[in-house]
């Protein structure tokens, strides 16, 4: 349980299926143009083609919005997006690698695979969204970030198109906050700014 | 099922073990997904911990033949991604026909799928008589299911159409004979392979090529052997030749960007200055 804060963050993570989409479209108007931290999203795609989420965000989100590379270095105040047919992963020395593995519930790019990598990378720095969705992808997830001390948010279900993902979350306790979706970017925006700068990974104690 | 979480120091020493013991070289792999890999052996080989594998591993060759699957193997399909093997038919093709003959080589071929795929491409544009085609791995189990080229006739309706998306120039059954539940791939095709043992962490080039084709294999390597890899790649072409990468790989960012053109972005296919 982290919801006090008292680690300053170095990231966002968010996952999400079937209504997420929409979601996000109430979620990302919230955020301010430099916003202090990188934000990854993970929602699933089809595979093999490309999916244009970039571009659908975009148009919601003042911040820049790309499909995350191979190696790519995580910048803060940058909305990453996963790509089709790969799963996205974070490394501990702050960049992205994707991976062609199998599917992971049946996904790939998996939720889980983005939020466990990310809570191996940033531990207790690290906030976490997942939203509306028809399968349980994200919830394990979700618990490993809140054993590693970051802060997980779950959509509440009855304001979700679909229920399963974060009914999911919150059947495993994987949720420290579960909010409205109209209260989701605000609380966003709040965590940011208790942020006292823009922070990344090269700043983290070792040890 | 989410994996159990492994210990960065534990794996740092298994890997170290592995490289003293066995002389596979896994320690500059991007560590996010490799970690995964390791969690899922652990549950599938039934050990407690990451020590408990490595002890395992070190005791029994067999053991670390079986590590090695969950390390290295990848699914791939015939004409997996059709749109770079119709960029190869349709730009790659006609500079490889005015060769009298032609080396390719699939660095990091699994079971051997793409290499078949180039096999079928080269047959149906005259080429396959003159070409050799190396493909290479380093896990010793998956270079003998390839060279079978035995794989479920169940895959051959997704092959099917891949083949179809590519550009295929007549049914892809012509090329595989089915037995029961399995397709065994023709012999013409299997003899213009050459499947041997290469690593792109430790091992160099060992002939000039004119196609070299790695694909979702940089993904797992951190940048540094990541430049080592492609610096590989790079001595092993010809002037002129051709490189195909990953949809998702990109020389942007490597040291050795300025050796190549783009030939087809969107294929991710380049050709060597």
């Amino acid at each position: 349980m982290n919801t006090e804060m008292s680690h300053s963050l170095a990231a966002i993570v968010i996952g999400g299926s079937a209504g997420a989409l929409d979601a996000l479209g109430m979620i990302l108007p919230e955020l301010p143009a430099g916003f202090p931290l990188p934000i990854v999203v993970a929602l699933h795609l089809l595979p093999g083609r490309p999916s244009g989420l970039a571009a659908v965000l975009g148009y919601r989100c003042a911040l820049p919005v790309k499909e995350a590379e191979d190696k790519e270095p995580i910048v803060p105040g940058t909305l990453y997006v996963v790509s089709p047919s790969y799963h996205l992963l974070v490394e501990r020395e702050g960049c992205f690698s994707l991976s062609a593995d199998e599917l992971v519930n049946f996904s790939r790019p998996s939720i889980d695979v983005l939020f466990e990598s990310a809570a191996d990378a940033y531990g207790p720095r690290l906030a976490a969204v997942l939203l509306s969705g028809a399968n349980d992808d994200g919830a394990s997830g979700l618990s490993r970030i809140r054993e590693s001390g970051g802060l997980t948010i779950v959509q509440a279900p009855e304001t979700a198109a679909a229920s399963t993902m974060p009914s999911a979350a919150l059947h495993c306790g994987a949720a420290d906050e579960v909010l409205p979706l109209e209260a989701i970017g605000p609380r966003l925006v709040a965590l940011a700014s208790a942020q006292r700068a823009p922070s990344s990974l090269s700043e983290k104690e070792t040890g | 099922m989410s994996p159990e979480r492994v210990n960065d120091a534990e794996v740092t020493r298994l890997l170290d073990a592995i490289f003293t013991r066995y002389h596979y070289d896994f320690r500059r792999y991007a560590s996010a997904s490799l970690k995964r890999r390791i969690a899922s052996a652990l549950v599938r080989l039934d050990c407690q911990d990451v020590q408990a594998l490595e002890a395992q591993v070190l005791a029994d060759p067999r053991a670390f033949s079986e590590l090695l699957r969950f390390l290295t193997v990848q699914v791939s399909d015939l004409f997996r991604d059709p749109a770079f093997f119709r960029a190869i038919r349709e730009q790659v093709v006609p500079h490889l026909s005015t060769y009298p003959s032609l080396k390719l080589w699939v660095a990091g071929c699994a079971t051997g799928e793409e290499a078949y795929s180039l096999a079928i491409l080269l047959a149906e544009e005259g080429l396959l008589e003159r070409a050799q085609i190396y493909a290479t791995d380093i896990h010793p189990e998956s270079l003998r299911v390839a060279a079978e080229g035995v794989f479920a006739l169940e895959r051959f309706a997704r092959f099917s159409q891949n083949y179809q998306l590519a550009g295929g120039k007549s049914s892809l059954s012509d090329y595989y004979t089915a037995r029961y539940s399995s397709a065994v791939l023709d012999r013409s095709l299997r003899k213009a392979i050459l499947f041997a043992d290469h690593s792109l962490a430790t091992d160099s080039v060992f002939a000039e090529m004119h196609l070299v084709s790695c694909r979702n294999v940089l993904i797992y390597f951190e940048r540094n052997l990541q430049d080592r890899a492609v610096g590989v790649l790079t001595d092993a072409l010809c002037r002129l030749g051709f490189l195909g990468l990953g949809s998702k790989e990109t020389l942007r960012f490597s040291a050795h960007a300025q050796k190549f053109r783009e030939l087809v972005p969107e294929a991710r296919l380049y050709q060597r200055l």
